[in-house]
């Protein structure tokens, strides 16, 4: 279970400084899709825990960071490295799609 | 072996499963990635009954599922890509997995319709919707459309006034599918507006929706409307063309003979893949529960 929830004020030091890459989760409570990915996001947590950063982000209560991005729609996540966005995937997919993408930002 | 293998999560399967597994039928779902079919798109459902005060779309597919689960429905939450009816067992393929059932319910339901012109697809996310509920929120104090005549467009434009500056639904014709309680809402809201008979041919923007050409059916004359978001509400399309063999109608719906049976013995159907008249949550849910029973049934005779 990933209990790692980004906030406007913890982007900064958790994400863009963030010496691993890092797997945002743009979720909100009232979006069914966001439901479905969650757990899937828990589990790619806990299978690349200390190689890669998986948390989520709350749009509802951090619009600051999800309109820097150009959020327009949820689920969406984006994948972070060295600060920068290096790739978005918007809407539920499955969780061989976020594993290809993560094997390859981690070069295997 | 699977006595039923159910295919589609929305309100059909899921009911389909809750029946198949209280009458003790072996019971594998395909959910889907994207389990709990169009429901889960939506906000406050408020016409399936037993919810006097309506309830949340997601949350109702929620406790479907577990209603499911609680009954030993294996649910499988991958993909459906292929199947074959040509002779029993039949053999349903789901990503990399396969599974063998003596008989098959399909429940696919239906994909958003999207308007299929230059601009829409690559814009899908950056601006174009199918889910107000999921992105209204993105479009705060900004102008928007929605296409579309029918309850789901309406819906999509009430969900939008609470974030958008102003929303214009723009509709092809000059009558509507809406119910009079879902239009009358949209027309008393002081932020909708409508422009009539006329169609979207283009979506406009480099990287996100920047507006779109609009066309008036009566006078063929185009114009450009500047807008953020473009929420698409125009029907859907049944997910039935992965099943070789089974017979659709010229729009894709997969016909129905004699209590939910396809043309071929053994597979029944049930909901939006075969439903063009009712598209309702609660038909849905009926046709799910009637297919079961002839599955049961039909199990029964053909087990002896």
């Amino acid at each position: 279970m990933s209990d790692l929830n980004f906030t406007d004020q913890t982007f900064k030091s958790e994400v863009l400084e963030s010496s691993e890459p890092v797997i945002v989760d743009f979720w909100a409570p009232w979006c069914g899709p966001c439901r479905i990915v969650s757990p899937i996001i828990d589990e790619l947590a806990a299978e690349y825990a200390g190689k890669i950063k998986v948390g989520k982000l709350n749009v509802d209560e951090n619009p600051q960071t999800s309109g820097q991005y150009g959020i327009m729609s949820i689920p969406s996540i984006v994948f972070f490295k060295n600060g920068q966005p290096i790739r978005t995937m918007i809407g539920a997919q499955s969780k061989e799609n976020y594993k290809k993408e993560i094997e390859e930002i981690l070069g295997n | 072996m699977y006595d039923v293998i159910i295919i589609g999560s929305g309100p059909a399967g899921l009911t389909a499963a809750i029946y198949t597994t209280r009458a003790n039928l072996k019971t594998l779902l395909i959910a889907g990635v994207k389990w709990g079919g169009q429901l889960q798109l939506t906000t406050l459902v408020e016409n399936y009954p037993g919810f006097a005060e309506g309830i949340q779309g997601p949350d109702l597919m929620t406790a479907m599922r577990k209603q499911a689960e609680r009954f030993g429905a294996e649910i499988k939450d991958v993909d459906f890509k292929t199947a074959d009816f040509s002779k029993p067992p039949f053999k349903v393929s789901a990503d990399i997995e396969s599974f063998e059932g003596k008989s098959v319910i399909i429940a696919t339901g239906a994909d958003t319709k999207w308007l299929d012109v230059p601009g829409e697809k690559e814009k899908i996310g950056r601006g174009v919707s199918s889910c107000a509920p999921c992105d209204a929120f993105f479009f705060k104090g900004k102008n928007v459309i929605v296409v579309g005549g029918g309850d789901s467009a309406m819906e999509e434009a009430l969900v939008l006034t609470k974030f958008a500056k102003e929303i214009t639904i723009i509709h092809r014709r000059d009558e509507f599918k809406a119910s009079q309680i879902m239009l009358d809402r949209a027309k008393k809201n002081p932020k909708i507006k409508f422009i009539l008979n006329s169609e979207v041919i283009e979506v406009l923007g480099q990287d996100k929706v920047s507006g779109v050409k609009i066309k008036n059916n009566k006078t063929n004359q185009v114009s450009e409307m500047p807008v953020d978001g473009i929420f698409v509400a125009i029907g859907h399309i049944p997910n039935s063309s992965a099943f070789k063999g089974i017979d659709v109608d010229e729009k894709g719906f997969i016909k129905v003979s004699d209590h939910y049976k396809t043309n071929i013995d053994g597979v029944f159907v049930a909901g939006d893949v075969h439903d063009n008249h009712y598209k309702q949550a609660v038909t849905a849910a009926g046709f799910g529960c009637s297919a079961a029973l002839e599955a049961e049934r039909w199990l029964s005779n053909n087990e002896g």
